[in-house]
């Protein structure tokens, strides 16, 4: 039965049909030939640009998405994503200079993600379940952030040391440990690991273990993420945003329902702060500061927040434009960008680019009709 | 004795940077819905105004904040029409596309956060490029007033006692006048308020240039008194929105009884452990006021006197 291709494309459609829905972009096999093509290149990335710099892209897209899945999809505008990002990279900052092995790291990366989810939970418990709704919520998360920039802040002296670990105040914490997953005797280090690696017609590239294992976790959460904005909670989520005391009315419990897409997203928040932590080998309290806590929100705003490719696309374009600018005019254009975004197009630029492509899209029965020879022929006589 | 007197002096220091600073953003907020970002770069316009033609055009001081509260009240003016109204790109849309291009901000808190914080990225970064990282300050008017070892800036107390006026010419504005009437009135319900023959549009116009304007004064009085550099503004948001959002719908009350509590509450903790345990306080006080009092203290007011009206 297995080897029947009847049988494998079931399978495979099944596993589109969780993949897809109202709530995302991209529902035809067009799509998914473009996201295998998107993929493989950003896969050869190395042969044509410089992944070092790509990886941050990439592990701030899952900070991008987290906000995406909070304030898209359920409808709270979190001005503290960094709040849980911060956490995760310091947890795990914390947790891996004190075990400072393998297998130490390894659970310093789930520490992190555990951290950022239980910090999410903490503050989303002490809101949601307090009454307290809409603006409150983001000015809270906001105020939140900057508690812990102030409090971080001034961490300098020795008192303010975990273990063996300082946490440096301004200063930052140095002596993060090279991120390898594993446990002793079996473990491969991910940082600051590059080897030459040689394909035929693409030449030598440095292979960096770090850009694939943030890609393939951006490609993993990106996928979960549909799948879970795709499900039947998912479609509370939505409800929830559109409109919270009507869902409530239906016998859904709203509060539980926004406390868990906010641990949800904050414990992938806390993922990317352990990415970024471990990419930097070092973290440092501007990751708690209004400007970096203002990031994600332009990425979520320009990128489309109702999308989560939206997120990824947006947050990769306005990073590059942010780090390859990076003279005194950036700040200029991306203040820009986003003020014209969300005037001209409070959707986002993908589900507006995806509208016009569909709009212009020509009817199944064109294509197929006795036109399309005609379109074709044309083509090839030129 | 000594050490009350200098709570005091402390309490009333906070009082008026809290009220000062949250004024505009709290008319703005209350009557239009519109959350300004950018509050502390319309700080740093008034300063800048300020501090400027002081030191280039050689103005008295008071000339000097008078003209820096006009200007940036005129540059609010150019912001509402771009931004946050869209009348100026809609004219261009429909000329050019025969549509509009955009919807006003008005009662759209998130959007008009995300706009205004592009808007602030802009001015911070436009001080940046064109006046560069500081500008010369204008030296603190007034001197001291010292009291056995402690002595504290003369201005620093004026500064409280401007705090208070403007809570008062705010109160009469919005009570006594043709203007406060309307603005209320858009308040308590637009579409009435438009049927009746209120002109919302022009109300929503003139209290974004009344807020702006109210920042402006703001940046014009702290001139002398914060380093002149093109991040100022960000040490006033802050504790301008934990006010507004602690203080709730009520515009001058809300302010003046936000600042009194989180005035208070930082004086007293700075004074105890030091200026960082203070603002971690007041933000700390903050969130667990928004977590008891959703609406706000005037909220919870609002509230208790309407259950007693019921009762009796």
């Amino acid at each position: 039965m297995a080897a029947d291709p009847a049988a494998a494309d079931g399978a495979l459609a099944r596993l589109r049909a969780r993949l897809e829905g109202p709530h995302t972009i991209g529902n035809s096999r067009g799509f998914w030939a473009g996201f295998a093509v998107a993929v493989l290149a950003l896969v050869f990335f190395p042969w044509y640009g410089s992944s070092g710099q790509f990886s941050l892209f990439l592990v701030l897209s899952l900070l991008g998405l987290s906000l995406s899945l909070v304030w898209g999809y359920s409808g709270v505008l979190s001005f503290g994503q960094v709040v849980f990002f911060g956490v995760g990279g310091y947890t795990f900052g914390v947790v891996s200079i004190n075990v400072a092995t393998p297998g130490g790291i390894t659970a310093a990366v789930l520490a992190g993600v555990v951290g950022g989810g239980v910090s999410a939970a903490l503050l989303g418990y002490f809101m949601f379940y307090g009454g307290v709704r809409d603006v409150y919520v983001t000015i809270i998360t906001l105020v939140a952030t900057m508690v812990l920039h102030t409090f971080m802040a001034q961490t300098a002296g020795s008192e303010w040391t975990i273990g063996e670990a300082p946490l440096g105040g301004f200063n930052g914490m140095p002596q993060i440990p090279l991120l390898s997953l594993g446990v002793e005797g079996a473990s491969f280090q991910f940082v600051y690991n590059e080897f030459a690696l040689w394909l035929p017609l693409l030449g030598r590239a440095q292979f960096d273990p770090f850009y694939y294992l943030a890609l393939a976790l951006l490609v993993v959460a990106y996928l979960g993420l549909r799948a879970l904005v795709n499900s039947d909670f998912g479609r509370v989520m939505v409800a929830v945003r559109e409109d919270e005391d009507r869902t409530e009315m239906f016998g859904y419990d709203v509060k539980r329902v926004k406390l868990i897409a906010f641990v949800i997203g904050g414990a992938l928040a806390g993922l990317s702060g352990v990415l970024y932590a471990a990419r930097n080998v070092f973290i440092d309290p501007t990751v708690f500061s209004l400007t970096f806590a203002t990031l994600p929100v332009i990425w979520v705003s320009v990128g489309g927040r109702k999308s989560l490719l939206g997120a990824v696309v947006a947050t990769i374009a306005v990073e590059w434009i942010r780090v390859t600018m990076s003279g005194e005019w950036a700040l200029v254009v991306l203040g820009t960008l986003l003020l014209v975004t969300i005037l001209a197009l409070p959707g986002g630029l993908v589900p507006w680019l995806h509208e016009t492509v569909v709009r212009n899209r020509p009817d199944p029965a064109d294509v197929e009709g006795p036109e399309a020879p005609d379109a074709h022929s044309e083509v090839s006589d030129q | 004795m000594v050490n009350g007197l200098n709570l005091a002096l402390q309490f009333l220091d906070s009082f008026a940077f809290i009220v000062l600073a949250a004024a505009g953003l709290a008319i703005i907020f209350g009557i239009m819905g519109v959350i300004n970002l950018a509050h502390g770069e319309f700080i740093l316009v008034g300063a800048y105004a300020t501090t400027l033609a002081a030191t280039q055009l050689g103005l008295p001081l008071v000339v000097a904040m008078a003209a820096g509260t006009l200007v940036t009240a005129l540059f609010g003016l150019v912001v509402e029409r771009t931004i946050v109204s869209g009348a100026v790109p809609n004219a261009v849309g429909q000329r050019i596309a025969g549509r509009d291009v955009m919807e006003p901000l008005y009662d759209r808190l998130a959007d008009s956060m995300v706009a205004t914080f592009g808007l602030s990225l802009v001015m911070v970064q436009g001080a940046r490029i064109v006046f560069g990282n500081s500008i010369d300050q204008i030296a603190t008017p007034l001197g001291e007033i010292a009291y056995g070892a402690f002595s504290y800036s003369t201005y620093r107390v004026v500064l409280s006692g401007v705090s208070i006026a403007v809570l008062l010419v705010v109160y009469y504005v919005f009570t006594r006048t043709d203007y406060g009437m309307r603005a209320r009135a858009t308040i308590q319900d637009e579409e009435t308020a438009k049927a009746l023959g209120v002109d919302t549009e022009r109300t929503y116009m003139t209290t974004f240039a009344v807020g702006s304007g109210l920042a402006g004064l703001t940046g014009a009085l702290f001139a002398p008194i914060v380093s002149m550099q093109p991040t100022l503004g960000d040490q006033f948001l802050v504790e301008a929105f934990v006010a507004v959002v602690v203080g709730g719908p009520s515009v001058v009350l809300g302010t003046a009884l936000s600042g009194g509590v989180l005035g208070a509450i930082n004086a007293v903790f700075s004074n105890l452990f030091g200026t960082f345990v203070g603002r971690i306080m007041l933000l700390v006080a903050a969130m667990i006021a928004l977590r008891f009092l959703p609406e706000g203290i005037t909220g919870f007011i609002e509230r208790v006197r309407t259950r007693r009206q019921e009762g009796a």
